[in-house]
């Protein structure tokens, strides 16, 4: 009976990756029949990168980061510095984003692993304004509140052939898709090793884990770093996608932007992000060509699905579909 | 030289004034119910525009006693409609609904006052310096000091010796035992809450009277109020005080020397103290893990 069931379960699982993909795959020339363009598909792709960064450490470990712009951020900076003064390969500018991010996340988190739950997340936020401030005052590197311009994406060169990525935007669609794949990949390996059933074991009882001779703390380092080194990815892909980065990248607004998502799409899944990623780009693409105050109504969906859909869409669909 | 150093210091003890209210009352909140209540720059800005709008009204002394009661009274609707359901879950909820709040406080007063800075009109004698050598010193700048100063000392006196605040203290410790010596939690929170928001109240009339109104003021202010209690030691209210001043008055100082880090010093002294002491300047042992 239940190896029966255990099968049905895998095979709907694949089923499920496999229709992910596919319209990952091919969104491409699904999207603009259906009102969207190429370039919000991107969008999409990289602040779903950013939320499941996000998730990897709330929805896994338990742990809640509010300041993970910062990590982002720095890395749509690293990027964009790279490109600008260092070399003229695209893939090597996504690189020197995932140190910078990454690195900056392991040296912050050795100072806040100790703090939980609540204090984790403020002092996450507060360390995360530091990045903010930094992006903002030091203008002759940054360029300040105008944000970093004068770089762009180089088409990728392969000696034989050459992919330009900077005029098609199908192209750059499938190369950060192909980014996306290799850090969600990793993801899921890191999740389904001993590592990741560690963090699991975090999440569900700290105390227990602790009582197990589980280095908790050092734990929660390496999950944080890990989300930092995938956000520095996201926020490369993010400066690639605009040619541009800025302070604002790196706000406490935009963190609580990719909690949003993680949470409206379903933190315990890991999925969910992207697809509260979807809904929440979607909804604000739409809103604010529809009103100015479209601010009021993204605060109102915050609103809204705290108070009526806590675990997300994905959870909330999980638990019909169990009923 | 002196007067400058003193105009700073003096302009860094009035804006810590301000961090030191918001700071309280975020405090309050958090200590008690485990909220942070990222709509508290939110209630800010409500008081200030409530202030505004009473003045021509009952003039700014009566808009001064009401305006922090009226958003005290908002306080409460929104505890009670809101963030009550939340209390029971992972703080994270109720992190993300006040997030969401404080963009429709922003976005609703830009809606109902315009996004243009309104002035508040304040009384002519106090609008004064009190002296030429030191001009900077306005009456109302004393004025606004002497009200922090006699609001914070209200509050420490009702923490300490009403029932209410025994209770609140009580609660901050080991809510669950306060529950089950028959006290009213629910009922405690509420007015926990609204404790805190009367005083974000009370800093937006002060700040309305003293910085231009505006929609982003209080979000402007919220992340210096969350430095104060880190620096301060999370849990320990006379530590949240402290911490608003010494950020204050840091800034003020650090404007004359490196007046581009003036902003960057609260973040410097945060790692600095966390680095040094984790607990914060007077938090106790544990309650910041």
């Amino acid at each position: 009976m239940s190896g029966k069931a255990g099968t049905a379960g895998t095979l709907r699982k694949l089923a499920t990756l496999a229709a992910i993909w596919a319209l990952l795959l091919l969104a491409p020339y699904w999207m603009p029949p259906l009102g969207g363009y190429t370039a919000l598909g991107t969008r999409v792709l990289v602040l779903a990168l950013a939320a499941m960064s996000v998730n990897f450490l709330l929805g896994f470990t338990g742990v809640l980061s509010f300041g993970h712009a910062a990590y982002f951020g720095l890395g749509a900076y690293g990027a964009g510095l790279a490109l600008k003064h260092l070399t003229s390969s695209t893939p090597l500018s996504i690189l020197a984003g995932m140190l910078l991010g990454g690195l900056a996340g392991a040296i912050l988190g050795a100072l806040i692993v100790r703090r939980r739950g609540v204090y984790f997340a403020m002092v996450t936020i507060a360390f995360g304004q530091v990045f903010y401030y930094i992006a903002f005052q030091w203008s002759s590197l940054t360029g300040g509140d105008d944000g970093l311009r004068g770089f762009s994406r180089q088409p990728l060169d392969f000696g034989a052939f050459s992919i330009d990525i900077l005029s098609n935007d199908t192209a750059f669609y499938y190369f950060v898709l192909f980014f996306f794949a290799l850090v969600t990949g990793a993801m899921a390996l890191i999740l389904r090793s001993p590592f990741g059933r560690t963090m699991l074991a975090i999440r569900e009882n700290e105390r227990r884990a602790r009582f197990l001779g589980i280095a908790v703390e050092r734990h929660i380092w390496i999950a944080f770093t890990l989300s930092c080194f995938f956000a520095g990815v996201a926020g490369a892909l993010y400066a690639l996608t605009n040619n541009f980065a800025d302070p604002r990248g790196l706000h406490y607004s935009q963190s609580g932007d990719f909690v949003m998502m993680a949470v409206m799409g379903g933190m315990r899944t890991f999925w969910g992000p992207l697809l509260g990623a979807v809904v929440f780009v979607v909804l604000q693409d739409y809103l604010s060509s529809l009103t100015v105050n479209w601010m009021f109504f993204i605060g109102l969906m915050f609103v809204l699905v705290v108070l009526f859909f806590p675990r997300g869409l994905l959870g909330f669909l999980g638990t019909r579909a169990k009923a | 030289m002196t007067q400058q150093i003193l105009f700073n210091v003096t302009n860094g003890l009035i804006i810590g004034t301000f961090y030191v209210l918001m700071a309280l009352g975020l405090s309050l909140i958090l200590n008690l119910s485990n909220v942070i209540n990222f709509a508290h720059g939110g209630f800010l800005v409500i008081g200030g525009y409530i202030a505004y709008t009473l003045t021509p009204y009952v003039g700014f002394w009566g808009a001064l006693l009401l305006a922090p009661l009226l958003t005290a009274a908002i306080g409460i609707a929104v505890e009670h409609v809101l963030i009550r359901p939340l209390y029971g879950r992972d703080p994270l909820y109720s992190l993300l609904l006040t997030f969401g709040l404080a963009f429709m406080i922003e976005d609703g007063t830009r809606y109902i006052w315009g996004a243009q800075g309104k002035p508040v009109t304040i009384p002519d004698f106090l609008a004064q310096p009190l002296s030429y050598e030191y001009f900077f010193i306005t009456g109302y700048r004393l004025f606004m000091v002497i009200v922090v100063v006699v609001t914070v000392g209200l509050l420490f006196a009702l923490l300490r010796y009403t029932r209410l605040g025994i209770r609140i203290r009580a609660g901050t410790l080991d809510l669950e035992t306060v529950s089950a010596l028959g006290i009213n939690v629910r009922l405690l929170r509420s007015l926990n809450f609204a404790v805190g928001i009367f005083l974000a109240g009370l800093s937006g009339v002060l700040a309305a009277g003293q910085l231009t109104l505006e929609p982003t003021m209080g979000t402007n202010l919220l992340m210096p109020s969350f430095i104060a209690i880190i620096v301060g030691g999370i849990g320990s209210l006379p530590g949240t005080l402290c911490g608003g001043l010494l950020i204050g008055v840091a800034a003020g100082i650090t404007a004359v020397l490196v007046p581009s880090a003036s902003e960057a010093i609260m973040y410097v002294l945060m790692a600095i103290v966390l680095l040094v002491r984790p607990r914060g300047l007077f938090g106790e042992e544990g309650m910041m893990t």
